[in-house]
């Protein structure tokens, strides 16, 4: 453990429940410090997750963590959040969580913009349950459930986010966890609904069904084939196909949810309660 | 009770039940809309803000349940109300907010299923889904007004309950009672009591979240945001809060949620007995029903007929020790509920068959009149 962000794990909690080469822990130690470099006060900050692999995060911790039920983090975080907007809300979820079960309440949560920090970690597949196929797992790719090769067509939950009105979405990966740090840092400063959807890799289901090799070999292809928004803008189309384009890809501030509520509540100031 | 002009007022049972959360401290809803409990969020909508609370419109009804179990950890008392449909999709988070004990108050007006059903007709065909609807063994506490008056109070006492023993407590309304307008007394502040959740007395250091202090086995709870730094989840866990699939800890937890249910059943069985000291026919009723059964009472002891009712007012649990001892004393029972026979199966296991129990039972949107009742008494005595 490093010293100087063990504050915000129980390591009394660990080990993890993680497979050896499973990204997870990575993309967790990024949050954090992403919320010490924010500076966020530690008994204010609420981190709230779903059902799955990357959902047991909340166990390990040491803040508030709400550990909830499959797809639903986001509405318990909305009630967190509307409830007592002084406190820093996080929201953890998978791709099977936050996109399949938890659609509906994805694209509402990024139409409100209340102040929710989401953190998506997307391994392309349902770990948790096994190596079914997810919204995200790619077409072509096999899964337990798609033993034929996925028919279907994956979700860009990044484009999906901007469409239904978040004000910052941003993506990063687990092999550059600098640049995963700092998106989550600046998802943090942004008032209103902040979202990163952070590639992870899940050797042991995705890895092996689709034979993309050990762990290392995974995190070499998220170091190989994701190029950053700046380096994106300036390559020609065809030098950017198949890539996947990484760092701040929006951010457009609009009026957050709770302080648009307060306004409403100030009207009444000298009522029953402020 | 000083009764002025002031207090006294004509209210629908729906605009009760919201007035009744706002006395009793609820400071925070969620919800979706459907009929006949639309009401409910209209009036909280507009009132809410009024006393510095908060009112959110969710994308649905398990979005709504599930915001309402966060603001609740936050320490905001809270609630929601939906009808059938809308409750059946409750169920999920509904069962969460058992397992994690967090107090908040779910309103039900039912209305005529299953499915879409009869969206504006009458119905007490959600009492077994208000006992059973979520999955797995669990408590829970349902209770049935009969007038709007009970709408007001009980959804105080529903919200004291929630708050004193950490679990979501069920107001089972029905149309009929959510729509009624009736003169209501609204009680003056400082008049109904008003119960708040027991706080931890210990350091954030020394906090065991699912840990009782007491004989009432319901641990003290901590505010998120009070640098009390613990952990909430759906799965089974230990008083530190954190998941074993031992079984020992998982039937521990069980064990304790049941039991201080059942350690606090005085505080939570309300029943309300009408003539029933000398009474050869017993009706059981509950809800809109116990309105008819009461004129059926009253009609049948001028004829002469000594009947007497046992109102439900707590339907879950089932107050299974009244009517026992009332069964020892009559010679038949009759339950009249607006479903197929939700209700009447249960007296009939609570009473071991030391009387005959009869239902009328009638799931068609119409209310039972009493006339019906009566002819049953006769049919009976
Ligand atoms: C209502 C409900 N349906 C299904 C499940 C089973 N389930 C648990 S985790 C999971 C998928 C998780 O996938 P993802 O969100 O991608 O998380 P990962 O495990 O990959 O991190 C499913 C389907 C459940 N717990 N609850
Ligand atoms: S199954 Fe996959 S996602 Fe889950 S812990 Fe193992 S490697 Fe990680
Ligand atoms: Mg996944």
């Amino acid at each position: 453990m490093f010293a100087e962000i063990e504050q915000y794990f129980r390591t009394e909690r660990l080990p993890h429940i993680w497979c050896p080469g499973c990204t997870n822990g990575i993309i967790v130690k990024s949050i954090v410090e992403a919320i010490q470099k924010a500076g966020l006060d530690q008994d204010k900050t609420v981190i709230v997750s779903g059902i799955g692999c990357s959902s047991r995060a909340t166990g390990y911790l040491n803040f508030n963590t709400l550990h909830t039920t499959h797809g639903r983090a986001l509405a318990f975080a909305s009630g967190v959040k509307l409830a007592n907007p002084e406190l820093n809300v996080f929201v953890i979820t998978g791709d099977g969580d936050c996109t399949s079960i938890g659609g509906n309440h994805f694209i509402h949560s990024a139409r409100r913009n209340m102040d929710l920090n989401v953190i998506l970690f997307n391994n392309n597949i349902y770990g948790m349950t096994g190596g079914q196929y997810s919204p995200m797992s790619p077409s072509g790719a096999k899964a337990t459930t798609a033993p034929y090769g996925n028919i279907e067509r994956p979700f860009d939950i990044c484009n999906l986010a901007i469409a239904a009105g978040a004000t910052y979405v941003a993506r990063g990966n687990s092999f550059n966890t600098r640049q995963l740090t700092d998106i989550i840092y600046n998802g943090i400063a942004n008032k209103g609904f902040s979202f990163v959807e952070a590639i992870a890799s899940c050797p042991v289901y995705y890895g092996r069904k689709n034979k993309l090799g050990n762990a290392a070999d995974m995190l070499k292809w998220q170091r190989d084939n994701c190029i950053t928004k700046e380096a994106a803008d300036r390559l020609p189309l065809e030098k950017k196909q198949g890539k996947v384009v990484t760092g701040i890809l929006h951010h457009e501030p609009a009026p957050e949810y709770t302080t648009e509520y307060q306004k409403i509540i100030d009207k009444f100031q000298g009522g029953e309660e402020s | 009770m000083n009764v002025t002009s002031i207090n006294a007022r004509l209210m629908q049972g729906n605009q009760a039940c919201a007035e009744g959360a706002i006395y009793a401290g609820a400071r925070f809803y969620a919800g979706y809309p459907i009929t006949p409990s639309t009401e409910i969020a209209e009036v909280l909508a507009e009132r809410l803000p009024q006393v510095g609370g908060k009112f959110i419109q969710m994308e649905d009804e398990i979005a709504s349940m599930a915001a309402i179990v966060g603001a609740s950890l936050t320490g905001a008392k809270s609630m929601t109300a939906t009808s059938g449909p809308g409750f059946s999709l409750k169920q999920e988070n509904l069962g969460y907010a058992v397992l994690s004990e967090v107090p908040c108050v779910v309103v039900d007006v039912q209305r005529l299923g299953p499915s879409t059903g009869g969206p504006t007709a009458p119905s007490q065909g959600d009492i077994m889904q208000a006992r059973w609807g979520t999955h797995g063994d669990h408590p829970i506490i349902a209770i049935s007004p009969s007038s709007v008056q009970e709408c007001f109070e009980l959804t105080v006492k529903a919200f004291n309950l929630s708050e004193r023993f950490r679990i979501p407590v069920l107001m089972m309304l029905d149309e009929v009672i959510g729509h009624m307008r009736e003169r209501i007394i609204i009680p003056a502040p400082g008049e109904l009591e008003i119960v708040d959740r027991k706080k931890p007395k210990v350091a954030p250091s020394q906090y065991v979240p699912y840990e009782p202090q007491d004989d009432s086995l319901v641990p003290p709870m901590a505010n998120f945001g009070e640098g009390y730094r613990y952990h909430v989840t759906g799965l089974l866990h230990d008083d530190t809060g954190f998941p074993s699939n031992s079984p020992a800890v998982m039937g521990e937890h069980q064990d304790r949620l049941h039991e201080k249910i059942r350690r606090g059943l005085h505080e939570i069985i309300m029943v309300e007995e009408v003539q029933t000291e000398d009474a050869d026919v017993l009706l059981v009723a509950f809800g809109c029903m116990a309105r008819s059964a009461a004129r059926a009472v009253k009609e049948a002891r001028a004829k002469g007929q000594k009947v007497g009712m046992l109102r439900l007012i707590t339907i879950w649990p089932f107050p299974e020790e009244a009517l026992r001892q009332l069964a020892e004393k009559v010679k038949a029972i009759i339950v009249p509920e607006m479903n197929l026979g939700q209700v009447v199966d249960v007296v009939k296991s609570a009473v071991e068959g030391k009387v005959p129990v009869y239902g009328i039972c009638q799931a068609d949107g119409e209310i039972i009149p009493p006339e019906r009742i009566l002819e049953k008494i006769e049919e009976v005595l």
